[in-house]
C-alpha cells in the first residue's frame, strides 16, 4: 500500500517530464545495448576461434618423447666426477614411440572423476600415391565416434560423414587440400604406402577442412586398427593418448599427476595454445570497458537529471514532509524514479542488444577456418542478459543514491519560510 | 483536564547570521473543540512557532504535547506518523503538488496513512471537495485553477485525515472577503460538529474578533 503511494508519486513525475525521463532512459538503453551487444559478438567469436583450435586439443596429450638421456654415462662415473665434463653431439636415445602399456593407463584415467574422455590415437607416417608422384602423408588412427563426440570433427568435415569411417577398416578422410592436390573425390580410393613401401587402398569417406592448409594437406584420418596395420603393430601399438577433462583449467594439474605416475610426456592445452588465452582476455577487457564507461556517461546523464529535478521539486518535497511523509518516504520517490529509469532503459537496452545480436547473427561470414560457419558467430548466453540488467539496475541506483539523499534531508519549513 | 495541544517554556534561537532569541518562554494549551487565533506583528514569531507547534521544526527548548502526548524528542519519522494522522495544515501560499490533480492533491495524505481503500479514500476526498464547493474542479491539475481555489483545496487536505487539529499560518490571507467569510464558516462548523481544534495566524482583526480566543504576541513572547 504504502509502496504503491510512493511508486504512484515517481510515476507521476517521471510522466510529467517525458522528455527528460527518455533521455536519461536512452542513456542506460544505449549502455546496456552495447554492453549486450559486445558481449555477444566478442564471446561468440572468442567461441569461434577457441573452436578453431582449443575444441580440437586435447586437454592433456600423452606420448612418448625421443629425447636425450637427461644424464649421460660420463657423469655417472666417479672417476671423472672432479672434473669438467663436456658432450658434444648428444643423440635422443633410442627409445620406443609406442605408450607402455597403453591399455591399463586408459582404462585408469577413465575410472577417474574428471575425465569426460580418453581416446588412444596412432599416429602414422606414411605417403599419398597419385601415378608415380608421392605426397607425405600423417594419418591419425582414431576411434572415429569419439573424435566426434569429444573433438567436434564433425564441424570441419566439407563433404561426407565422418561417421562412415567408423564401419569400414579400409577408409579414410582425406584432408581437402590433399584431396584437390590428388584430385580425387568422396567414394574413390586412394593409395596409402608406409614408410617400408607397403600400399593400401583405401576408400576415400569424407573431406575435412582444418582451417590450416598445411594440415590439411598432409593430415587425415583413418581406423586404429588401418594405422596400426600401416604400421605393422599388434593392438596394443599405441602411440598418443588424448584426455578430455571436465574443466580445462585442470589439465596442468593432471599432466604433472600423469607424468610422474606413468613416466610418460603430458602436454596440456594450455601449453599448447597459450595465446589464445590471453586474446580472449583482452577481448573481453575491451567489451567490459566499452560498457562501463557508457553506463558511467549513462549514470551521470541520470544524477544530473534527478539533481535538476529535486531543485525544481523543492515545494513538493515541502509539502510532502508537511502532510505526513516522512524523509524516507521522500527518498524512496526520487530513488524509485531512478531505479524506474534503470529498468525501462534497461530492458530497452536487452531488447536493442537481443535485435542487433540477431541481425549481426545474419550476416554472412565466410571463413576457410571454420567451413561449417556461414554467418557471424553471436554467443546468445543469457547470462549476459541477467549481468546486463542487474548492471542497469545497479548504475541507476547509484546515480539516484546521492540526490535521492538531498532530498530526504531536506528541511520542509527552510523552503516553506522562503516563499 | 486533556488538552488537544499544549507547549510548555518553549524557547527558540536563530543562530544564524547572530544569536536571536525567536521565542521566549512560550507556554499556552487548547482545548478540545476550541478556535483560537493568534495575532501580533509582524515579524514576531508567529510562524516560526506555528513551525514548531507542528512538528516540522525540532530545535528548540521546552515540550510540546498533542493530545497529552509528549512529542519533544520523537524521531523524525514518529514526527511524520503524527503529522499524517493528527494534524492538519494550511499555509498562507497555496502549497499543493503541481503535477497532480486536485483530487489526487486531497487523497495524497490519506493515503500515506493507508488506512482504507481507494475507494473510501477518494470518497472522502470528494467529500471535502463538497463541503469546500470546489467539487467540480476535482479532475482539474492543480496548477489550473485560481488561487483562492488552490487554498481550499489546501484546506481539503488538511481535512482528509480527520485530524485533531488544524493548525493556519494566514489561511485565509488571500482569499477575498466572501471566500475568506465560507472558510471561516466551515471551520467554525468543524470545531461545533466534530470537536477539531483550530490555530490559526492571522492579521484579520474580524476574522480573529469571531473566533474562541486570541493569542497576541509581541517580540517572541506571549502578550495576552
Ligand atoms: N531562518 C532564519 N534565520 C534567522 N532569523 C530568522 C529566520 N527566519 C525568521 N527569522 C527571524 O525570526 C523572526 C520571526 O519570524 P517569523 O517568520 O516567525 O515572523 P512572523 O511573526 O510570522 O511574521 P509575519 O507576520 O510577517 O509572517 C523575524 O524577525 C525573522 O527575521
Ligand atoms: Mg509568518
Amino acid at each position: 500500500m504504502k509502496l504503491g503511494v510512493i511508486l504512484s508519486i515517481s510515476k507521476t513525475h517521471l510522466l510529467s517530464r517525458k522528455k527528460q525521463t527518455a533521455v536519461a532512459a536512452l542513456g542506460v538503453t544505449f549502455g546496456i545495448g552495447a554492453y549486450v551487444i559486445m558481449m555477444s559478438f566478442m564471446t561468440g567469436l572468442n567461441g569461434l576461434l577457441d573452436g578453431l583450435v582449443l575444441n580440437r586439443t586435447p586437454h592433456v596429450r600423452l606420448y612418448n618423447e625421443m629425447e636425450p638421456s637427461a644424464v649421460q654415462p660420463v657423469e655417472k662415473s666417479a672417476e671423472f666426477n672432479e672434473h669438467k665434463q663436456l658432450v658434444r653431439s648428444v643423440k635422443p636415445k633410442q627409445s620406443q614411440e609406442r605408450i607402455h602399456n597403453a591399455l591399463a593407463i586408459i582404462a585408469f584415467l577413465k575410472k577417474q572423476k574428471n575425465v569426460r574422455g580418453v581416446t588412444p590415437v596412432v599416429r602414422s607416417q606414411g605417403f599419398y600415391l597419385a601415378g608415380s608422384t608421392r605426397l607425405g602423408a600423417s594419418l591419425q588412427g582414431v576411434d572415429v565416434m569419439k573424435e566426434v563426440e569429444f573433438y567436434n570433427l564433425d564441424d570441419y568435415i566439407v563433404q561426407g560423414k565422418a561417421e562412415d569411417l567408423a564401419t569400414n577398416d579400409n577408409a579414410i578422410i582425406l584432408g581437402k587440400g590433399a584431396a584437390d592436390l590428388l584430385s580425387i573425390s568422396v567414394g574413390d580410393i586412394v593409395q596409402v604406402s608406409n614408410p617400408t613401401g607397403d600400399i593400401f587402398p583405401l576408400k576415400v569417406v569424407a573431406f575435412y577442412q582444418s582451417g590450416l592448409a598445411d594440415i590439411d594437406k598432409v593430415q587425415s584420418y583413418v581406423n586404429i586398427k588401418t594405422a596400426q596395420r600401416l604400421r605393422g603393430e599388434s593392438v596394443h601399438f599405441i602411440t598418443d593418448i588424448n584426455v578430455k577433462l571436465n574443466r580445462m583449467e585442470d589439465a596442468p594439474e593432471v599432466a604433472k599427476d600423469l607424468e610422474k605416475l606413468f613416466d610418460i610426456k603430458a602436454v596440456t592445452v594450455q601449453e599448447a595454445n597459450a595465446q589464445f588465452e590471453t586474446g580472449s582476455f583482452i577481448r573481453n577487457l575491451i567489451s567490459y570497458a566499452v560498457s562501463v564507461t557508457l553506463l558511467i556517461v549513462a549514470g551521470f546523464g541520470i544524477y544530473n537529471i534527478l539533481n535538476m529535478l529535486i531543485y525544481e521539486k523543492m515545494n513538493d518535497i515541502a509539502i510532502l514532509k508537511a502532510t505526513g511523509f516522512s524523509g524516507k518516504d521522500v527518498r524512496m520517490i526520487f530513488l524509485s524514479q531512478a531505479i524506474l529509469i534503470g529498468l525501462l532503459g534497461g530492458l530497452l537496452g536487452l531488447l536493442l542488444g537481443y535485435g542487433v545480436s540477431l541481425l549481426i547473427s545474419h550476416v554472412p561470414f565466410d571463413t576457410e577456418a571454420l567451413p561449417t560457419i556461414k554467418t557471424y558467430p553471436i554467443n546468445f548466453d543469457p547470462m549476459f542478459y541477467i549481468i546486463g540488467i542487474v548492471f542497469a539496475l545497479i548504475s541507476t541506483f547509484l546515480a539516484g543514491y546521492l540526490p535521492s539523499r538531498k532530498a530526504q534531508n531536506i528541511d520542509p519549513v527552510e523552503i516553506i519560510r522562503g516563499q | 483536564m486533556s488538552k488537544a495541544l499544549e507547549a510548555k517554556n518553549i524557547n527558540k534561537y536563530f543562530r544564524k547570521p547572530t544569536e536571536f532569541h525567536v521565542l521566549k518562554d512560550i507556554s499556552f494549551g487548547i482545548d478540545h473543540g476550541e478556535f483560537v487565533s493568534i495575532m501580533g506583528k509582524s515579524g514576531c514569531g508567529k510562524s516560526t512557532l506555528l513551525y514548531i507547534l507542528s512538528t516540522m521544526d525540532t530545535d528548540y527548548e521546552g515540550e510540546l504535547y498533542i493530545n497529552d502526548e509528549l512529542l519533544t524528542n520523537k524521531t523524525p519519522d514518529e514526527l511524520s506518523m503524527i503529522r499524517n494522522e493528527k494534524i492538519g495544515f494550511v499555509f498562507q501560499f497555496h502549497y499543493l503538488l503541481s503535477e497532480f490533480t486536485v483530487l489526487e492533491n486531497v487523497m495524497l495524505p490519506a493515503k500515506k496513512l493507508g488506512k482504507k481503500s481507494h475507494e473510501e479514500i477518494e470518497h472522502d476526498a470528494m467529500s471535502k471537495l463538497k463541503l469546500l464547493g470546489i467539487e467540480d474542479q476535482a479532475l482539474k491539475l492543480s496548477s489550473r485553477i485560481s488561487g483562492g481555489q488552490k487554498q481550499r483545496v489546501a484546506i481539503a487536505r488538511a481535512l482528509i485525515n480527520n485530524p485533531m487539529i488544524i493548525m493556519g499560518d494566514e489561511p485565509t490571507g488571500n482569499l477575498d472577503s466572501k471566500n475568506a467569510e465560507n472558510v471561516f464558516d466551515i471551520f467554525k462548523s468543524l470545531t461545533e460538529d466534530q470537536g477539531l481544534s483550530l490555530l490559526v495566524v492571522t492579521h484579520d482583526n474580524d476574522f480573529a474578533e469571531r473566533t474562541d480566543r486570541i493569542i497576541t504576541m509581541g517580540d517572541g513572547r506571549i502578550i495576552s
